[in-house]
């Protein structure tokens, strides 16, 4: 199969146990972590609108900040992918209850909040961002399709490009459809070319048919199963705070991507 | 900075609204005048206003063996597979080229909310589901493109783009990059949104629905009409299809704004049709026909009025279709695809439904009535909330 190849500048990441890269290499050492405060700072968002931002938003943009902040990149230059398994399920369950009970006091705020690509949206306005912006989705393989598709950009526009891929806990019934028991984000900022800023060279292949690579393991009660994005990415965090070895992320429901992480000499 | 790209073949498509079942009655309708809107006979509650609703979907029950997948929305999908015998085309294209090496990327902006909406309104004693909605496959934005995935039995890239009403136009640059790159040899794109109350309702408390039919440029239009549609697309390289029309271009770009209002100036919007004419090698001046956002939003259309007025020339003809199908939202791309490329096959510019006075930002391009001319470059628009642009331009298959 054809690969790909993109450079890794910058991670991000944030939930309810670590703050960020740096705390999950300690957390990973086995060193002692400070969990974060319970909202996501996401300073990179005016004050205003970090008070009106929804969950999802926060979540998204602390994780995408931190990342951009490591790069060195400027924010408004980089086209940016935003992958989610299931959006704002807070905003969800309260649209879907409020439609139950009294549809026409739904509230306009929480529905133009509501879309997919309100991260996105949130995230290009804060940082003056005219570039191209996507919000995607492919259930449980919303990290592997997310990787997959920033790296494409990257790869044929031949520009650094920021993926954001986050999921807030479920909540109401709907919730106990997602089975989202916590928050999480990560988010990488990717090139098409090694340069002095790379901290990880991706090999990216597509491996088709592979249903039993991509067999879920035996739940274990890790934090991380209890999030679609952190459960399929944790083997290349894993990889990316060691900084090398191979791993298999879901990319669709067949389609595995095989992903080998190797440290720039 | 964007470079120009090989031009893929758009070898099938269809398309499924308000307007009916398949391509052939769309260009009824376009033909004579016709619409598609209705008084809302939708919604859970009473809300007057009109909407764009396909007949028929309430009975394109899915085949049994995707019975974990029922939901209006995928039987919206399923009915606008089987037109045009795009079912048949896709599976042909599984056959030549394998099935993992047939992307599948779909846009949806509503994907199947209707199914949870439906569930919330019968929660049992214990405040759950009702039995036959606690299917985790259709409470998540994926669930069209996963139900798409395995009726068409494709194993290859697959993804949802989910950016509000710039979803189904954003479709064909994602097909295009994997295409590029060698991770598929053919893209089935499109997008499917069905009304629910979500957007009903939701876009009612933004102010933004119309109480009458919507007037896309008319001076006295009062917003939007909602429809819903489904509409299918099969992207190959030309040599594969070399007598089909082409996508030449796309440009995608943010406004950087705000959340539910378009830049000012059209700043975004701009930027998109720039992108999808240096991706296409085209000038302005070679645009013959633009299917236009135009939503009949009091500020959508006077932005995108005075983009069309200074970008382009008077021989350049530009209509929304949106007065006959209402604003499809997460659909609105590859159904206003759809247009475009039957503008160019049928030589038919579609007229701009609604509009009988129009706004003092309108050009000469505007075509209130339908004309009849050789089209050979379409362009259609697709903007989203969020600030979120899509320009695809199509063109003829060289004689």
């Amino acid at each position: 199969m054809s690969g790909l190849q993109v450079y890794v500048e910058g991670i991000g990441l944030w939930s309810p146990q670590l703050a960020d890269f740096a705390a999950l290499k300690a957390w990973l050492a086995g060193e002692p972590v400070t969990a974060p405060p319970a909202r996501p700072p996401a300073a990179v968002l005016p004050p205003n609108e970090r008070r009106r931002a929804p969950e999802s938003v926060l979540l998204a943009v602390e994780a995408a900040g931190q990342a951009v902040a490591m790069s060195g990149q400027e924010a408004r230059e980089l086209p940016c992918v935003f992958s989610s398994a299931f959006g704002d399920q807070h905003i969800s369950d309260y649209m879907c209850a409020t439609l139950a009970s009294a549809p026409v006091e739904l509230s306009p705020t929480r529905f133009h909040n509501s879309v997919h690509n309100a991260p996105a949206g949130y995230w290009t306005i804060a940082t003056g961002c005219h570039a191209t912006s996507s919000a995607i989705t492919a259930g449980h393989a919303s990290f592997g399709a997310g990787l997959l598709e920033a790296a494409t950009l990257a790869a044929t526009e031949q520009r650094p490009v920021l993926l954001v891929c986050s999921d807030i806990a479920g909540h109401g019934p709907l919730g106990e459809m997602t089975g989202t028991r916590q928050a999480f984000g990560i988010a990488l900022v990717l090139a098409p070319t090694a340069t002095a800023r790379s901290i990880a060279c991706l090999e990216l292949d597509l491996v088709p048919h592979a249903i039993d690579a991509l067999r879920p393991a035996p739940a274990t009660g890790a934090w991380y199963e209890g999030n679609p994005i952190a459960a399929s990415a944790w083997p290349l965090m894993q990889n990316l705070a060691t900084g090398e070895g191979d791993c298999t992320l879901a990319a669709a429901e067949t389609l595995a991507l095989r992903v080998a992480v190797e440290t720039p000499a | 900075m964007s470079v120009p790209i090989h031009p893929l073949a758009v070898s099938a498509y269809t398309a499924t609204s308000a307007l009916g079942q398949g391509l052939e009655s769309h260009l009824a309708a376009l033909s004579s005048g016709r619409g598609g809107l209705r008084e809302n006979d939708f919604s859970s509650a009473p809300l007057a206003c009109w909407i764009g609703r396909v007949d028929g979907v309430e009975e394109a029950e899915l085949p049994a063996a995707h019975a974990a997948w029922e939901c209006r929305n995928n039987r919206l999908a399923w009915l606008g597979l089987r037109q045009n015998r795009f079912l048949e085309h896709a599976l042909d294209a599984r056959q030549r080229y394998g099935a993992a090496r047939v992307a599948l990327v779909l846009g949806t902006s509503t994907a199947s909310i209707g199914a949870s909406e439906e569930a919330y309104r019968h929660l049992d004693e214990h405040g759950q589901m009702p039995a036959e909605l606690r299917r985790p496959l259709i409470h998540a934005p994926h669930s069209l493109a996963g139900f798409v995935a395995e009726a068409l039995g494709l194993e290859g890239p697959c993804l949802t783009v989910s950016t509000a009403c710039s979803s189904s136009a954003k479709v064909f640059a994602n097909a295009e990059r994997l295409i590029r790159l060698g991770l598929a040899d053919a893209a089935i794109v499109g997008g499917v949104d069905t009304l629910c109350d979500s957007v009903l309702f939701g876009f009612n408390a933004l102010e933004l629905v119309s109480p009458e039919p919507c007037r896309p440029f008319d001076q006295a239009r009062h917003g939007i009409s909602i429809g819903e549609a489904a509409g299918f697309a099969l992207l190959e390289r030309v040599d594969a299809a070399p007598d089909a029309p082409r996508l030449l271009g796309y440009g995608e770009s943010s406004d950087a704004h705000h959340m539910s209002t378009p830049h000012p100036e059209g700043l975004g919007a701009e930027l998109a049709l720039r992108d999808a004419l240096v991706r296409a090698g085209l000038s302005a001046e070679q645009v013959d026909y633009i299917n236009l956002h135009g939503t009949a939003s009091l500020k959508n259309d006077e932005v995108e009025a005075a983009l069309v007025a200074r970008a382009f020339p008077a021989s350049t003809r530009a209509s929304s279709t949106k007065g006959f199908t209402g604003h499809t939202l997460g659909a609105a791309g590859i159904l206003e695809a759809a247009f475009a490329l039957l503008a160019i096959r049928e030589g038919l510019v579609p007229g701009n439904l609604g509009c009988t006075h129009p706004d003092a930002a309108c050009g000469p391009q505007l075509a209130l009535q339908s004309e009849q001319r050789t089209v050979n470059v379409a362009l259609s628009n697709s903007f989203g909330f969020g600030g979120n642009n899509a320009c695809l331009a199509f063109g003829r298959a060289p004689a």
